[in-house]
Formats: C-alpha cells, sequence, structure tokens
C-alpha cells in the first residue's frame, strides 16, 4: 500500500474530550476539519495521508518512463491516462491533507528534502513493457486492497478523496492484467517480458503491505481512529490468495517455491519478502531511490519560474481591475 | 497527382502532426512544474493521440495496403513523416513547450475549422470532434503564454527567447504545394497560404497581450510537411516510440 | 512573499440538472486557471456541464460547536415531512 509504517503520534488531550471523540469513531461517524481532534490524530493523518499523495506522485516516474516507448497508440493512450489519474488521485490526497492545516507546498518541500516517505514499490525499476502490465496489475492491485477499506475511514476529507479514487482506480489493475495477459499470451519473447516482470515485482509488491504489525503500537491506535482498516498481514493474505490464481490462469510462475495452498487455513502459505531489502530501500538504498527524488526535485527546481511568474501575472491583473475600479 | 495520392499525403499530413507533438506533449508526463499543469498537459496529450488514430485510421483506409493507424505509426522511417518541423522541436523547457503548443494550436484550430466544412465527409468529421479539442488547447495555451509573457522578468524573458527560437518554424505552415492545390480545388482543405491572415491576428492579439515582441523576419525553414527534410530530432523521437513494434516485428500488444 | 498559490473549492453541475456539488480543490494563481484546471482536474471522465469555482479563504462555515442549536431544533418538526400524514389509500397518489 502507499503508506507504509506510519507511526501514529502520541496524543495529550483532555482525557474526557478524547472519550467523547473516540465514541463519535465508535458510532460511525465522521470528523471533518474544523471539528475538535486530538494533536496526535491529526498528525498522523498528515503523515499518513501527506505518504499516500507523495507515493501517487514518484509512483507516475516508473510508469512514465514507458509512456514514450508504448508499443500502440491505443496503449500509449491507456498509459498515458492512468499515470495522469495517479497524478490526479495525489492532487486529491494533497486536497484532503490540506484541510488539516499544512499546505500542499510544505508537504511537498518535506518530499523533496527526504523529511516525508513515499511507497518503496516505487523504488524499483520498470525494465521491459511487460512491467506496466505487472503494476497494473500487482501494484495497484496491492492499493486497492488498502484503499477499498479506507473509503470507510473515519476522518471526512479524506474517506471522501479514497471514495473519488477507488471509481477512478477501478480501471488501472484491470488495464494492467490486459496488458500482461497479451504478454503471456503472445510470443515467446513477451513471454519472457511477462515472467521476468513477475520475478521482479512479486517481493517488492507484498512488501508494500509492510512488516507485519500485529503487536505493534501505532497501528494499534491507528485501528481505533478508524485512519488503518486492516493489519498488514491480512491485507498481505488476502493479497496473495487472490492473486496467485491470475497468475495461474496467465500460466506464469510466482517466484516463491514454497507457495502452497493450506487446506487447514483456506489460504495459500507464502516465503516473506526479504524485509533487510525493504529496511534498506526505506533508508534510500533501492535501485531508484535516488534518482526518483532527483527527478521529483529537477521537476520543482526548474518550474518554479513558471509557478512564480503566473502568480506575478495573476497579481498584476488584480492590481490594474482594481485601479480600474 | 491523382486525387487519392494527394488525400493520403494531406492525412499523413494532419496525423503526424498530432502523433510527433502529442509524443513531445506526453513526454512531460510527471515532470511539470506543478500538479495542475501536468494533468492538463496529458489531456493535450491524450486529444493528440486520439486524433493521431482517426487520421492516420483514414489515411491507412484510403492507402488501401491493409496497414493500420498503428502500422504507420509504427513502422515508418523519418523520411516518410509528413509532420510540421515545429511538430518535432524537443521540449526544451516549460516556456518552450508552451510557446510551441501555443504556435501550432493557434495554426491547428482555424484548419480544423476550415476542415468541418470539408467537401469529405470523413475529413469533416474527424475536424468536427477535434475542432473542439483544439479550441480548448489554443485557449489553455494562449492564456498561459499570456501568463509568462506578463509574468516575472525571468518568465518574460524564457518566453521571449522561446518564440525568437520557433518564429522561423512557423513559415512552413503557410506553404502550398501540389498536394494542397489538389485539395483546395476539390474543396476539402484550405489552401494552406490563405490561412495566414487570420493566423497572425490571433497571434498579435495574444502576443501584444503577454508584452511579447514578434520577430521581423519572415524566414522559415522547411520539409517537414513535404518529408524533404526534417530535424536531427525525429530521429531520435523515432527510436523511442517505434523500439518495441522495430525489435519485436509481427507481435500483439 | 509566499509564492503558492492559492487554494480553491471546485464545484460541478453534473449531466442531470442537479445542483453544482462540491467535488474538491486544487490550486491555481486565478479564478480563470482555476476554472481551466478543475476541467482538466475534475472532468476527466465526463463529469460535468458547469463549474464554479471560489477561493478556499473566502468561504465562511458554520462552526462545528453550534451543531446542536444550528440542527436539532429541526429534527422535532417531524409534520414537516410528508410521511407524517396518513392518506387513506382510496384517495389514491397524494
Amino acid at each position: 500500500m502507499y503508506a507504509q509504517m506510519i507511526k501514529s503520534e502520541a496524543t495529550q488531550d483532555d482525557p474526557e474530550q478524547l472519550a467523547a471523540f473516540q465514541a463519535r469513531i465508535d458510532a460511525g461517524e465522521k470528523i471533518e476539519p474544523k471539528d475538535w481532534m486530538p494533536e496526535g490524530y491529526r498528525k498522523t493523518l498528515i503523515r499518513q495521508i501527506g505518504q499516500h499523495a507523495h507515493s501517487e506522485i514518484v509512483g507516475q516516474l516508473p510508469e512514465g518512463n514507458w509512456i514514450t516507448r508504448a508499443p500502440t497508440l491505443e496503449r500509449k493512450a491507456i498509459l498515458l491516462a492512468k499515470v495522469q489519474d495517479e497524478a490526479g488521485h495525489g492532487l486529491y490526497l494533497y486536497g484532503a491533507a490540506e484541510t488539516l492545516g499544512v499546505s500542499r507546498d510544505e508537504l511537498t518541500e518535506m518530499l523533496l528534502d527526504g523529511r516525508m516517505k513515499y511507497s518503496s514499490i516505487f523504488n524499483y525499476p520498470t525494465l521491459n513493457w511487460a512491467d506496466i502490465g505487472a503494476v497494473g496489475w500487482l501494484v495497484d492491485g496491492a492499493a486497492i486492497m488498502n484503499q477499498v477499506p479506507l473509503q470507510r475511514t473515519s476522518y471526512g476529507p479524506y474517506s471522501r478523496a479514497m471514495i473519488r479514487i477507488c471509481k477512478e482506480e477501478s480501471f488501472h489493475q484491470r488495464q494492467g492484467y490486459d496488458a500482461i495477459r497479451r504478454m503471456a499470451e503472445g510470443s515467446d519473447a513477451q513471454k519472457k517480458m511477462a515472467q521476468d516482470a513477475l520475478n521482479r515485482l512479486w517481493y517488492p509488491s507484498l512488501m508494500m503491505f509492510g512488516p507485519s504489525d500485529k503487536d505493534s503500537v501505532h497501528s494499534a491506535q491507528s485501528m481505533a481512529w478508524k485512519i488503518k482498516m486492516n493489519t498488514n498481514d491480512e491485507l498481505r493474505q488476502k493479497f496473495v490468495d487472490q492473486t496467485v490464481p491470475q497468475a495461474e490462469y496467465l500460466g506464469l510462475t510466482v517466484p516463491d517455491p514454497d507457495l502452497k495452498w493450506n487446506e487447514a487455513r483456506g489460504h495459500y502459505d507464502f516465503t516473506d519478502p526479504d524485509w533487510t531489502e525493504f529496511y534498506e530501500v526505506l533508508k534510500g538504498n533501492g535501485p531508484c531511490n535516488t534518482d526518483r527524488l532527483a527527478a521529483r526535485n529537477k521537476a520543482w527546481d526548474e518550474g518554479a519560474w513558471v509557478r512564480d511568474g503566473l502568480l506575478a501575472h495573476a497579481r498584476k491583473r488584480t492590481a490594474r481591475k482594481m485601479a480600474a475600479e | 497527382m491523382t486525387f487519392d495520392a494527394a488525400m493520403y499525403q494531406f492525412l499523413l499530413r494532419m496525423g503526424d502532426n498530432t502523433l510527433i507533438l502529442g509524443h513531445r506533449v506526453s513526454e512531460w508526463c510527471g515532470h511539470a512544474p506543478v500538479l495542475e499543469e501536468d494533468i492538463a498537459l496529458a489531456n493535450t496529450a491524450l486529444d493528440l493521440i486520439g486524433q493521431t488514430q482517426m487520421w492516420l485510421g483514414l489515411a491507412a483506409e484510403i492507402e488501401d495496403k491493409g496497414q493500420s493507424a498503428d502500422d504507420l505509426a509504427f513502422l515508418r522511417d523519418a523520411w516518410d513523416f509528413r509532420n510540421l518541423l515545429l511538430c518535432e522541436i524537443p521540449n526544451e523547457d516549460f516556456g518552450r513547450t508552451l510557446m510551441r503548443q501555443f504556435l501550432f494550436d493557434t495554426w491547428h484550430s482555424i484548419q480544423l475549422g476550415h476542415l468541418t466544412k470539408s467537401s469529405d465527409e470523413r475529413v469533416a468529421a474527424i475536424a468536427a470532434k477535434a475542432s473542439k479539442e483544439a479550441a480548448y488547447h489554443l485557449e489553455r495555451s494562449a492564456d498561459t503564454v499570456v501568463g509568462l509573457g506578463d509574468g516575472t522578468e525571468e518568465s518574460h524573458n524564457r518566453m521571449q527567447a522561446a518564440l525568437d527560437y520557433l518564429w522561423p518554424y512557423v513559415g512552413e505552415m503557410f506553404q502550398s504545394d501540389d498536394v494542397d492545390v489538389v485539395l483546395a480545388k476539390a474543396g476539402v482543405a484550405p489552401d494552406p497560404a490563405s490561412l495566414r491572415e487570420e493566423y497572425d491576428a490571433v497571434l498579435l492579439r495574444v502576443l501584444s497581450e503577454a508584452t511579447l515582441t514578434i520577430p521581423d523576419s519572415r524566414f522559415a525553414h522547411k520539409g517537414g510537411r513535404s518529408g524533404a527534410m526534417h530535424t536531427e530530432h525525429l530521429g531520435h523521437l523515432l527510436t523511442q516510440m517505434q523500439w518495441l513494434q522495430r525489435a519485436y516485428p509481427g507481435c500483439q500488444w | 512573499m509566499k509564492n503558492e498559490w492559492p487554494l480553491w473549492e471546485v464545484f460541478i453541475r453534473g449531466q442531470h440538472g442537479l445542483s453544482h456539488r462540491h467535488v474538491g480543490s486544487l490550486h491555481a494563481p486565478d479564478a480563470e486557471m482555476a476554472i481551466k484546471n478543475a476541467r482538466d482536474v475534475y472532468t476527466r471522465r465526463n463529469e460535468g456541464v458547469s463549474i464554479w469555482v471560489v477561493e478556499a479563504n473566502q468561504i465562511s462555515a458554520s462552526s462545528p460547536s453550534d451543531k446542536g442549536p444550528l440542527y436539532e431544533p429541526s429534527e422535532s418538526k417531524v409534520y414537516r415531512h410528508p410521511t407524517f400524514f396518513d392518506i387513506p389509500d382510496e384517495v389514491g397518489a397524494m
């Protein structure tokens, strides 16, 4: 998912107000921007929504990497529309975070100087065209696991953003599966591309859910606040259970020799991803961390004169209008 | 020149313009100065790709050699491309990209406006859809050119530099040749030279508001729309765009 | 001077003649660009036929602490709803 290892903020508020707040959440009420909320709730949400938004924006890069090389006009249009949607989703989420008293520019600067994170998955490269299919199928598939329940999250603006995102996102996973299916059913070279993509993206996709958090205090607090709806393990298991038959249908092999159906549990048993690698990626040592952040910084720095220029023009026009009145 | 041969050339010109420019604009996805511009540029690129499918689809139909729009886009070499040189100029900074867009949109929307009245129904139908898209592109690029031209000193200087650089690529839009004579006579498409007056009027209005100076030279690079001479940039663009189709011929994607 | 573009709230009227509805927010240097940005951001799937934008800091909102006084008094005015009245079936639709 797009927000990983969110540390919930400790809260030091009046116990009575806290209890009333928790009662509202337990009753299924939505918390709205001007409502009283614990400082910890506000800060945790800013971190979580911000990280989610950053993931959408950085997530444009690995897929955008193939827009100019898409093999047909239709695939090019689909991919471009999809990557554009990610920008839109980032925009909706920044909008939700802004209702909590932080500006988009502040959040952006925290992304650019490394104070805020984005999902580990986008630090992996897209190396062949089948990766585009695999990203839609696996990465969007994993994200959806998390985003669908988040439509019911307690914070109103976040919930509304998620509803809009889920509505738009439903085509993303399907287009990904459709693209990789064409490859899996194609020439030997295309089959090889499809298998190669699955080999490289399988474990990074499992990492998206974050390490096991069944004993985490932070997760317990976030779940009580209904800003996290399921444990990481629940979602990961659900993802594996859903994805394995889809891979089988394609005739592709999931790169896990120990993967097998467990009749007693009613779930697949699978190998955990390498969490050492995960922590390295979080620290900045993934294959693409440096390049991703450099690309975002470049876009931001080189865009400054554009943002300033258009704003200066708007101010001039207002001043002229006032002078004329 | 037979009518069909002229028609085929004309459709390639329309479709290659949108194909190559759409490709250039799509290069911005994920890299624009602000999210709202990123999304807007992608919309423009999507419109252009959609128009390409229609123009090249019709070109392939008229060529009648069993090719598709994709075959025309991905399997022709540089000398077979018929786009204006302006469309293949690299993006450089956002200023040059938006100036290029404005210079193209102005011509494109005037051209498509005429084509909605084409004697050829298929051309008129494509133009009817595309002209609405182009009208919005022009509104947006013109506003941005004005905003940046009359913004800060830096944005003004960058826009003037972009205009100066791109200006020699404007004249090509209005150079008529045998293809144009055949189509103008048949009432399919306007004579390119006849569009210049309307074009200059829009340019003068927008660029004055943008406080930019139109260079007074009328020198024009040419060769794109006839295929006689492209820029060096086109080959590089094609090596990316056509790579998969070339490396793995005959595959379904 | 702070150079972040102002925040605008976006309201869109859909195809079916309903009122404009709040759909989200965006940034733009002025109202005209805000409308264009809204068109590009919020109507990508054919969602609207009319757009309103208003600068976010120009919106006045009711205060959450007034919730009781503002909304609860109407709860007891049950006779304002058509279901309050029994109309005999024989009378037909009303």
